[in-house]
């Protein structure tokens, strides 16, 4: 088993002290592979991508990475640990053109090294290239979450963590975003994805973790749980069956 | 064209306009025309720290006058103005980063109150410490420079003077907002939870912001001395920097024109209907400031993104992206 490079330690987290999300998750991620989070809505994870990413601080708990705990770090910190972010939605700066998206994700780099960066980044995107000098709010819905993760690639991150990157993406633009996360797994880049279209998601990833109300209630690898005839069930809002081993 | 070239032509033919315009005016409208341009300096400085790091401020006639008063004490000791331009800019600047590190640090609306602070605090130093100050009698027979022997004495020159400072001091902004670390300017005002997700120190910038917005009302408080030729401590009232705020959210903040807009219609407007003597504007010279108060109530209603907004409107409904 490849060794744990996330780890949540019964978390408590959530938007304010009365309203709890989290409620002592526990969940580890494993180096290299492609983690896949998934659950009804509003089961928590996006509060899980948040509390990685120190944008929520846990009230109790541990969240680590490589061991250390991180709970409530900067944003800067964590990036320059390697990991990196890709919420939900539009993230782009709209005003400013495709170009300077890229540039202000390389932020925290040494200025000699981001025009380097970002060309790794455009030979990976060839379409980023031919829009480089539009505004990024000209893009298409496609282009736009390209030169998101893009954006977050110029760091070259340990860890990416990703919310819901099919989210207004034709079928073919989400093999496309699958197939890049695949690419960047076998390259030895962990992944930590949250996503709806769970099928075509379970195809790419290596193991699912399914939340529900924040805490979580199954641990599986994608392929096995991609054969199961309970699938349908688990994400039509019915509860996971009791899996043994696994603490719900 | 495309709308940096339309935008390039239309300044150039607006400063050749002005350049124009000039020439032919009353000595008094000159006079006024300058102290526009030295607003400018201000609310351009302004709308860095209200429209891109999105932070109220209400202590921007404070640093105009710390400008104003560095200025009169070091130009009547015979300091050269090129020179004094530095020294009260960083003077604006240092203090700006003293006032603004523990405001910034506490909350999102603490600027706002530390600056009214400072203002209150500003004001009553000016007034009270008449060995530096001249207290209520100010400080007069402020000189206006002369460099490499040209004088700029004559009130058109120093129009011109002014006039090629505000298009420098308003250069440097643009360069600075367009380099590649002044981007993460835009990318406050655009959106700061997103930015500090790229990695933007957003405590670092927002209080960048704010003392850069400072020592530009320094700056413009250099040239006001000299245009004036005599301060004290009136014009650097809060209600000044009230004034100031009103224009660039006017104008439309986070907009690089919006000041100009703002500050012609906030601060110039009121004093041509002023001074006009055109019988139609004489009434309006009565019923300015209720109408004015209207229009400003009906514009934060309508348009809170400020006039310069208007073209946004129109462009949206041509073309929904
Ligand atoms: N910014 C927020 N403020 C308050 N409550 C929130 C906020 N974001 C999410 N929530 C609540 O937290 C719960 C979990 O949300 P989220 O983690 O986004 O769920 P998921 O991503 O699994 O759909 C939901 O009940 C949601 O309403
Ligand atoms: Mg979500």
């Amino acid at each position: 088993m490849a060794e744990r490079i996330i780890e949540f330690d019964r978390v408590v987290a959530g938007y304010s002290e009365s309203l709890t999300i989290l409620n002592e998750t526990t969940l580890d991620v494993r180096k290299g592979e492609i983690t896949l989070l998934i659950g009804p809505n509003g089961a928590g994870k996006s509060t899980v991508l948040k509390t990685l990413f120190g944008l929520l601080v846990p009230r109790s708990g541990e969240v680590r990475f490589e061991g250390r705990v991180i709970n409530g770090r900067s944003q800067r910190a964590l990036l320059a640990d390697g990991i990196a972010f890709v919420p939900q939605g539009r993230n782009l700066f709209g005003s400013l053109s495709v170009r300077h998206n890229l540039e202000l994700g390389g932020i925290t780099l040494p200025r000699a090294e981001l025009p380097g960066r970002i060309e790794e980044v455009l030979a990976r995107f060839p379409r980023i290239r031919e829009r480089i000098d539009n505004q990024a709010s000209t893009m298409s819905g496609g282009e736009q979450k390209q030169l998101e993760v893009g954006r977050a690639l110029l760091l070259r991150p340990r860890v990416l963590l990703i919310d819901e990157p099919s989210i207004g993406l034709s079928p073919k633009l989400v093999v496309d975003v699958m197939t890049l996360l695949r690419q960047l797994a076998e390259a030895g880049t962990t992944v930590l994805m949250v996503e709806q279209n769970v099928r075509t998601a379970l195809k790419y990833s290596d193991r699912a973790l399914v939340l529900e109300m924040g805490r979580l209630a199954l641990d599986r690898p994608a392929s096995e749980l991609l054969g199961d005839p309970d699938l349908n069930r688990l994400f039509l809002g019915g509860h996971a069956p009791a899996v043994p081993g696994v603490a719900a | 064209m495309s709308a940096g070239l339309r935008r390039t032509v239309l300044l150039v033919a607006g400063l050749a306009a002005l350049v124009a315009v000039a020439a032919f005016a009353k000595r008094s409208e000159v006079y006024l025309l300058t102290l526009t341009l030295v607003y400018l300096m201000a609310t351009f400085g302004l709308n860095l720290t209200v429209g891109y790091a999105g932070q109220m401020s209400l202590g921007q006639a404070a640093f105009f006058g710390i400008g104003a008063y560095v200025a009169a004490i070091a130009l009547k000791a015979g300091i050269p103005f090129l020179a004094v331009l530095p020294i009260a800019g960083i003077a604006c600047f240092v203090v700006g980063l003293a006032l603004g590190f523990p405001a910034l640090r506490v909350q999102h609306h603490y600027l706002a109150f530390a600056t009214l602070g400072f203002n209150v605090l500003v004001f009553l130093v000016m007034r009270n410490e008449e060995k530096l100050t001249g207290g209520t009698f100010g400080i007069s027979s402020i000189p206006r420079p002369t460099i490499l022997g040209v004088s700029f004495e004559g009130h058109l020159a120093y129009f011109y003077f002014t006039l090629a400072g505000l298009v420098a001091l308003a250069a440097a902004l643009w360069w600075l907002l367009r380099s590649p670390w002044g981007r993460a300017f835009a990318a406050l005002r655009d959106n700061p939870i997103r930015a500090e997700s790229l990695g933007v120190n957003i405590t670092a910038y927002t209080l960048l912001a704010f003392a850069i917005g400072a020592a530009c009302a320094g700056v413009g408080g250099v040239y006001y001395a000299s245009l004036v030729e005599f301060i004290e401590p009136g014009p650097f009232h809060f209600s000044t920097s009230l004034m100031m705020l009103l224009a660039v959210i006017v104008g439309g903040s986070g907009r690089f024109f919006g000041p100009v807009v703002g500050t012609i219609v906030i601060i110039l407007l009121p004093e041509v209907l002023r001074s006009s003597s055109i019988e139609s504007l004489k009434f309006m010279q009565k019923w300015y400031l209720v109408f004015f108060g209207l229009a400003v109530v009906a514009l934060m209603i309508w348009l809170p993104g400020g006039i310069l907004s208007i073209a946004d409107r129109f462009r949206k409904r041509e073309a929904p992206r």
